[in-house]
This record gives structure tokens, sequence and C-alpha cells, in this order.
């Protein structure tokens, strides 16, 4: 722990290690024509050659050259020239290249004293679980006694560190420049030389977190093999298709797409960028775009009916795989109150809702600028609506806020699978199709439950699984997503996910639960 | 309208309420003192160990009552005046009823021990217990669990959470001994010492002797060894609440006495649950049950009789299930102790000593009579069904495969059990099962 501690330090303090200096060939190297035309004389004039301690201090100097540029543009009407790139972009580009403090210096040390401690930390820390936590068994001694756990103080610190961690991800990148940098070795075993991106941090953390959980995960259900089958598939997927594949691609020339991102959590799939990529790269490409649809349209549905939404959302899913590694600390922080419940309903189909006339704006949009209507610009407003101002606003308030800083951000307060509950599209469309077309359910076992609650308490998606298995039904429900926990934690085996006939899956309809002989009211 | 009182929120009472509400618009209310609302008691230990807090073992939440039309009392009955149909509660305040439902549940049994109102000597059994528990665990270094029994093993898993050493008398030369045959009582023994118990078998308590501040520092046992201790666990077995209805004209024995409709001798007035005693064993079980599932079942029985469809307590076959520290444990029918001369049976452990299955059959018809299972999960439905039909024992070997109710992906032995069940028997079964691609479609 202490180890993990002092790695998380390092990563934490590393913002604060840089040494920025711009030279004059950095500036001509990394901006623009346009930004240099516009930027080059007030940047050599305040920034070239000066000493900043940290890319904060540099990033912001050059944001405010910039936006005042920009400003001056505007109000002078000279559209032509204004720059359209976000200021945090540029500067993010300017301080890695111009970066020469500790950390860019030793890479590799630091990578070690950050990445390697805050592997090898908590690794110690789980192993000795195999002998301090007894035999094998559902081991939740004390959960909520732990202030990491319970909502404590070490649980809120880590949601806020968490979320300051999301927030400058996805707004202030530049700030995590020294961080960002310390990945460029890792990010030069698939391209020599190449630099890392914020996004090539966030997988290689992401990977990382989910493995040294995922070993966790192992100890932990070692006598539940259902546990460990999905762990190591989500592992997997996330390994192989979210990362590895996404690198190795582009290095054949190929796009880098993550081939299990369906539809509509995919929002970006149907962007002309995105599409037009696609169609120049080929025949691969073009397989990208025919499996894009085919998968979303098809293969997703299909599974669903077989095997519920499962099948892709604790065994595939990269955000699911996130929740049920690092998020299986918080799964019982998940509120099982009836309001809560109707609040998911709205909130999800709602994004649903929007994610799919997005989709269908943004396609008509895509589709009618690639075959030249409106001189290659395309059909970009829709009853009075821009689809660019629709989709940006919906890649803010969803993509970044809902799944990042919410849904992850909040693992130690509002429990692991937020964005999965609340927010995702996907996650809300296989739902409609396991509540309504699906073999998938959870069986309750006779008469045998007591009441207890552990599958209430943890249930990560909130679902009041007692409240169905105290009177003999089974569980039916749009937003389960099959993890198992609640089988695996119920005392008394009185839960099993199954897939079976379609016929009898809502089990007793009773209201008698199995055991009493006396009388059957529907029969 | 009739107006109903039901005295007790476990899951007799809590079950009764819900059914009338059910067939009824009758007012209901429910009186306890245990707690406001209903909780599982069985999820006790749960919250002591840090698995949920207090608020998670309530089945439901708070609203559900006012929306239900089932009012709450938090009070204590004093006494029943069973003439003019009144209740005297502890607040001062009458209560009057139509129709009057005694749900009382029962107390941990003390047994006469020197000693056994000590501060520090205790059972598991009420809200009240977990909370004396909570203040008895603070500086304990050691507990004396006295009796082998379900609720033992409970308590000895909270102790070993804070860090008490636990040991643990058993009056049997084997773990619950009165319910469990040989094997399964090695078995489940066996498991329990490797969670570093103290399990002392043929030991019987003698006295428990206190400090100078009249708390229990040590118990003497009939061997006369004496065990330092700051907790004493009384968890041998427990017996009805009924001596707040000593003055009453209510009938009481053990339990409250009751016919198979679950009426006491008094009209209008039932009783339910742990607390109730039959007048003679109904479908060949005890005559006092106390169980969470026949608790359940009679709180829908007498529902149904209290509106209006007179109905007698017809339990179905007879089930139960337990966890044992990180074994569940499972039966189906009935497997004694001790066999009866006209059974025969069949054991099955596996090799590595913490899965186990145990079959009784009749030995001259072959028809199926019970099922113990250690460490597999099983389908209720599926036994309920076979023993209700009157199925063979065949019948049921054979179609093991289906009856398994472990999660998916888990090691099945089937086969190994069949193979030795058809080794040790002479008889010929064949194990019934799927095409590997019916499974992978969940047909």
């Amino acid at each position: 722990m202490v180890i993990f501690l002092i790695g998380l330090a390092i990563f934490t303090t590393t913002p604060f290690l840089g040494n920025v200096k711009m030279t004059e060939a950095i500036m001509i190297e990394s901006l623009n024509e346009q930004e240099l035309i516009n930027l080059e004389v007030p940047l050599k004039e305040q920034l070239v050659d000066k000493e900043f301690s940290t890319t904060y201090g540099f990033s912001r100097a050059f944001i405010a050259i910039y936006n005042a540029k920009n400003d001056e543009l505007k109000a002078n009407e000279e559209w032509s020239m204004v720059m359209w790139t976000k200021p945090g972009t540029v500067a993010l580009n300017l301080s890695r290249a111009s970066n020469d403090g500790v950390v860019t210096q030793n890479k590799w040390l630091f990578f070690f004293l950050t990445f390697g401690l805050g592997i090898i930390g908590p690794l110690f820390y789980i192993i000795v679980d195999l002998k301090l936590k007894g035999p094998p068994g559902i081991k939740n001694d004390g959960i909520y006694h732990d202030r990491a756990t319970n909502r404590g103080w070490i649980g809120v610190l880590t949601g806020v560190w968490l979320v300051t961690f999301y927030i400058l991800l996805y707004f202030h990148p530049y700030i995590m420049s020294d961080a960002i940098s310390l990945t460029d070795p890792v990010k030069g075993l698939f391209k020599e030389g190449a630099m890392a991106s914020q996004w090539f941090l966030y997988g290689l953390l992401y990977c990382i977190s989910m493995l040294v959980m995922g070993v966790r995960m192992y100890i932990k259900y070692r006598h539940n093999k259902y546990q460990i089958v999905r762990t190591t598939s989500v592992l997997f997927f996330q390994v192989i298709f979210a990362f590895l594949l996404v690198e190795i691609l582009p290095l054949f020339g190929l796009p880098g797409r993550d081939l299990k991102n369906a539809m509509p959590l995919d929002y970006t799939f149907l962007y002309k960028y995105n599409i037009q990529e696609l169609l120049e790269a080929g025949q691969f490409g073009m397989f990208l775009i025919i499996w894009g649809f085919v998968l979303s349209i098809i293969v997703v549905p299909t599974l669903v009916y077989f095997y519920g939404k499962r099948w892709y959302c604790s065994w595939v899913c990269g955000c699911g795989g996130l929740a049920e590694t690092l998020g299986d600390p918080y799964r019982q922080l998940s509120n099982k109150k009836m309001w809560a419940w109707k609040l998911e309903r709205w909130l999800i189909h709602g994004v649903l809702v929007f994610a799919a006339i997005l989709t269908v704006f943004v396609g008509i949009h895509t589709f009618t600028s690639l075959n030249g209507v409106n001189d290659g610009e395309g059909i970009s407003t829709i009853i009075g609506i821009s689809a660019f101002d629709v989709r940006d606003w919906y890649g803010f308030m969803v993509g970044a806020v809902f799944a990042g800083v919410i849904g992850t951000g909040f693992y130690p307060i509002f429990g692991n699978r937020t964005w999965c509950r609340f927010g995702c599209p996907l996650a809300a469309y296989m739902g409609l199709v396991q509540r309504f077309k699906s073999r998938f359910r959870i069986t309750t076992n006779g008469g045998q439950c007591i009441s207890c609650g552990n599958c209430s308490t943890y249930c990560e998606q909130g679902i009041d699984v007692r409240a169905y298995a105290q009177k003999g039904q089974n569980i039916v429900r749009s937003s389960c997503v099959g993890c198992g926990v609640c089988s695996a934690v119920c005392p008394r085996g009185v839960l099993k996910l199954e897939n079976g006939p379609e016929a009898g899956r809502f089990g007793n309809e009773g209201p008698i639960v199995l055991g009493n002989d006396g009388f059957q009211l529907n029969q | 309208m009739d107006k109903i009182v039901i005295i007790g929120n476990g899951i007799s009472g809590v079950t009764a309420a819900r059914h009338i509400r059910k067939n009824s618009d009758n007012e209901i209310l429910i009186i306890s003192a245990e707690t406001e609302h209903f909780f599982s008691r069985t999820a006790l230990m749960y919250v002591y160990m840090g698995h949920m807090r207090f608020q998670d073992i309530k089945p439901y939440e708070d609203w559900f009552w006012e929306k239900n039309r089932i009012d709450l009392k938090f009070d204590r009955v004093e006494d029943i005046k069973t003439d003019v149909k009144e209740l005297v509660m502890k607040s001062g305040s009458s209560i009057t009823y139509d129709k009057l439902i005694l749900a009382v549940g029962s107390k941990p049994n003390k047994f006469g021990w020197p000693g056994q109102d000590l501060l520090g000597v205790q059972g598991l059994y009420s809200f009240q217990d977990v909370e004396s528990i909570e203040e008895n665990s603070k500086n304990a270094k050691r507990a004396v669990i006295v009796g082998g029994g379900l609720i033992g093993v409970e308590l000895a898993e909270m102790m070993l959470y804070r860090g008490i050493a636990v040991t643990f008398l058993v009056r049997e030369s084997k773990f619950w001994g009165n319910v469990l045959p040989e094997q399964e009582g090695q078995l489940i023994s066996k498991h329990i010492k490797k969670h570093h118990v103290d399990l002392r078998f043929n030991t019987e308590l003698d006295e428990i002797i206190a400090d100078e501040n009249g708390r229990a520092k040590a118990v003497k046992t009939k061997d006369g060894e004496i065990i330092d201790c700051q907790i004493v666990g009384l968890t041998a077995g427990v017996s009805p609440n009924v001596a707040f209805l000593k003055n009453t004209n209510i009938e009481i024995e053990r339990g409250i006495k009751i016919n198979k409709f679950l009426e006491t001798n008094i009209e209008d007035v039932y009783a339910i649950g742990d607390c109730a005693q039959f007048d003679q064993g109904v479908n060949g079980r005890r005559n006092i049950e106390q169980v969470w599932y026949t608790g359940r079942i009679m709180g829908e029985t007498v529902a149904q009789t209290v509106t209006g469809n007179k109905l007698a307590y017809n339990p179905g076959p007879w089930f139960n299930s337990a966890k044992f520290f990180d074994i569940e444990y499972q039966t189906y029918g009935w497997v004694f102790a001790n066999m009866q001369e006209e059974e025969a049976d069949f054991y099955w452990e596996h090799p590595k000593g913490e899965i186990c299955i145990h079959v009784v059959w009749d030995k001259d018809t072959g028809l199926f009579k019970g099922l113990n299972v250690f460490g597999i999960r099983m389908r209720h439905d599926l036994f309920d069904k076979w023993l209700r039909d009157g199925a063979g024992v065949d019948e049921v070997m054979a179609n093991l495969s289906t009856a398994n109710f472990d999660p998916e992906f888990y090691s099945h032995y089937e086969k190994e059990i069949v193979d030795q069940f058809n080794k040790e028997t002479g008889r010929n079964v064949e194990l019934k099962s799927k095409k590997w691609w019916r499974n992978l479609i969940g047909s």
C-alpha cells in the first residue's frame, strides 16, 4: 500500500516537475502555417526562450496570447484568419515539445517510479489476501467498516483525485504534459520515437488498472469460475481489442479502431471524418464500415437474445471492464431506492433517444456531404438545429462529463456502474431487447430466499434483486449486466444466471412462494 | 371491515400482513418492540461483519408500509385481554382488535447454567443482541460459544472477523449432531477447524464465572477445565417467546398451542412462526418449527384464514438451507441424523472434502426420500416435484445434471457421483446429459 501511495504521489506531482522553454525552432515546427502567421510575433516577444517551471504556467501564458489574438481577429472580422483548434490542444503540443524537466529527461525512471510502483504496490497488497482472508469463498468482511469503501474520507479523497484526473484529461491535458511524456517510451515500443498523446496515457493507465485489479478479482473470486472466466474475457478484450489493436493497426497503414465498440455507444462512428478515413483505407476500411453496421444492428441484438446483454456489458465492454475490476470494491454503493430506479429509466432512455437522433443527424450529414450535396458540405442543419452543435454538446455532456467524470470519477461515491446504469445508450438499447425479447434471466431457486439482502447490496446496477427473489420470481430487468455477483454472494444458493426458453422466464407468478402446498392461486 | 392486529414484525407476521392486504381491505396493524421496521433476522450477522448496513437488511423501503396501508406501532404488548379483545401496551395505551395474530418469535435457550445472566453472556437472535454484542466485543480476546448449531457458526464467524478467538463447546460428538448424519457432521467440523476455531466435542458447559463487576470472565466445563473469555455466546437453540402470555387465557405449553388452522384456544386469536406449537406435527414435522421458511408459509396460510378462506397449514416437502463459513448447505426431503430402518443411503464426497452429497431412499420401493448437499446448489422446484410425485431414486440420480443449480462454468461432479452410486449400490443408472450445442444456446 505504501509503495502504491509513493507511486501515486510521484504521478500526482509530475505536473510540478516540468521545465518548459520553447525555442524558436520548436515553435516553428509545432505550429501550423496559419497559427504561425497569427502568433509568431507575440510569441517571440513574450514566450520564446522564457523558462517556466510547470507546463501549466507555460500553457496559461500561451492560451492567453492565443485567445487575445483570436479576439482581435474576430473583432476585426478577419474570419479567414481565426484559429479554430482548441487552444488547450495546441498548448499541449507545444509544452510537450518544449518540456525539458526532470521527468522528460528520465522518462523510463519516472515511468517505473509511477506506473512501476503503482503496479507492484497493489499487487503485494492484493496477493497477501490469499493468506490473510482465509480459504476461498465470499469475503465481504468489513466493506462497510472501511473508510475507502463506505464513502468515508478515503473514498472521498479517491473520488476527488479521480474527478480531477478526468477534468484535466478531458479539458486541460496540457497540465498533464509531464505525465503524458513519461509514457513516451511505451509508445515508442509500438513506433520508434513516436510521442504519446493524452489518450495513450489514458489507455495505458486504463489497461494497467484493469490488469492489476483483475488480479484482485482472480483472488477474490477464486472459488467462482463464472467470475474467473468473465474477468479473463473482459481483460482480453480491453488489452487486445481496445488497446493493442488500436495501436498496432496503424503500423500497417490501417485505421486503428476498436472493433468491439458498437453504436450508439460509439457515437463518433458516423462522423464525417471517421467515415471518410475509413473509406480512404481501402478494403479494410470498407470492412470496418460494414462491420460497424452489422455489429450494431445484427450481432448485438442476436447475442442479447441468446445470452442477455451481459455478453457485452460484463464480458467485452471497456467501460464495463473497468467497472468490474477497478470498480469492484465500490459495487455496493449503487443506490437501491425506488426513486433511483425511476431516475434511471428516464435518464438512460433519454440518452438513448438523444443518441439515436444524433446518429441519424450525423449520418445524414455525412452521407449528403460525401455525396456532394451543398458543395460537399452536406446538410448540416435539420429543423433549424445544427448537427455540429448537437454533437459537440453530446460529446461534452455525455461522452466526457457523464461517462468519464461522473461515471468513473464518482466510483467511490455512487458506485462503479453509474454510467452503465444511467447513461450508456448502448446499454439502454440492449436493455430493451433483454427485457422484452431474450432468453436470459436470473432464476430464483424456489422458496430458498431468506431476504438477507446481500444480492441487492452487491448489485452494482442498483437492482433490488431481493424484491424478486423473496417472492420466488425470476429477475428479468433491462439494466442487469449479468456480472453474476448476486449469485455469488447469496448464502443460500438462490440465484443463477441462465439462458433458457422464453416461456416461463419470469418464474413464479405467485403470490405463494414454493414450499407451501396449502393452495395455489395462479393455476 | 376487520381490524387485524399482528404482534411481531418478523417474517411470519409481515408475510401475513402482506397477504392479508393482497386479499382484503381490512385495517392492518403490526406491533413490534424490537425495531420499527421489518428486517431480515438471518442477515444480522452481516451487519456486524460490515457486509451490509442495517438499512440494507430491511427488505422493504420505509415508505412501503404506508403505501400498502399497513400501520406500524413501535411498542411492547404487556397483556392481552381476550374477553374484550384489547391489548395493554407498555406505553400505557390500549389497542383493540377484531382478529389477533401472534407472531412473537422465540428466545435463545438458557438451561439454568450458573452465571447465564451475567454481563457478556448472550444469544444471537434479536436486533438488541447485535447491539449488545457490539458492546461486548470491545476489548474481548476470546469468546466461548455453547451449542453446536447454525447460530453458533454464525456467531463464530462474527467473532473471528473482529479478531476474537473462538472456543466452541459442542455437547455431541460431532457438529449439529441432532440434524446432520455422521459424514456431513465431520465435513463441516473439519471446515470449521480450518477457520481456526477451537472446536471441542463432547464438552458441556458447567458454569460461567463472574469477575468483580458481574461480567463473565471465564467458563468452566463439566470436565472442570476453565477457559478464560470475555464473551459467552449461548446458541443451544431457541424456544418460543411466550412468557408475557402467562396470565392470559391463551393456552400455552412450550409454545402457543394451535391446531392445524393455526387457531389458538381463543376465537379470533391465531399464532404463527417460531412461537407456535401445533397440537400435532403436520406431515410428520416437529410440532414447533423455528425456521424462516415455515414462518413464511404459516404467514401465507393464516392470511387466507383471516380473510375468509379457511385453510389448514399444509407445507410441501421439507427444505432448508444454510451456510457454514464458506460451504453452502441445502436439503430437500428428509435426511435424518440416523438412517431409519427401511432406508438406504448413498454418500459421495469430493476428494478435497468440501463438497458432498447424501441421498436417501426407501430400501424396498426405491422411493426417493431426501438429499443433503454441501458445496453444490440444487434446484428446489425439481426436488419439490420429485418429492411430491414420489419419484424413485434412480430417476433422481439420472437427472442430477438437470437438478444442478451452480453458476455457469462450475465444475460438475454428476458423472463421478453416479458412477460411484452404481458401483456401491449395484444399480444401473445412466446420467442424462445435454448436447454441448444445447448448452450453448441454453435450450
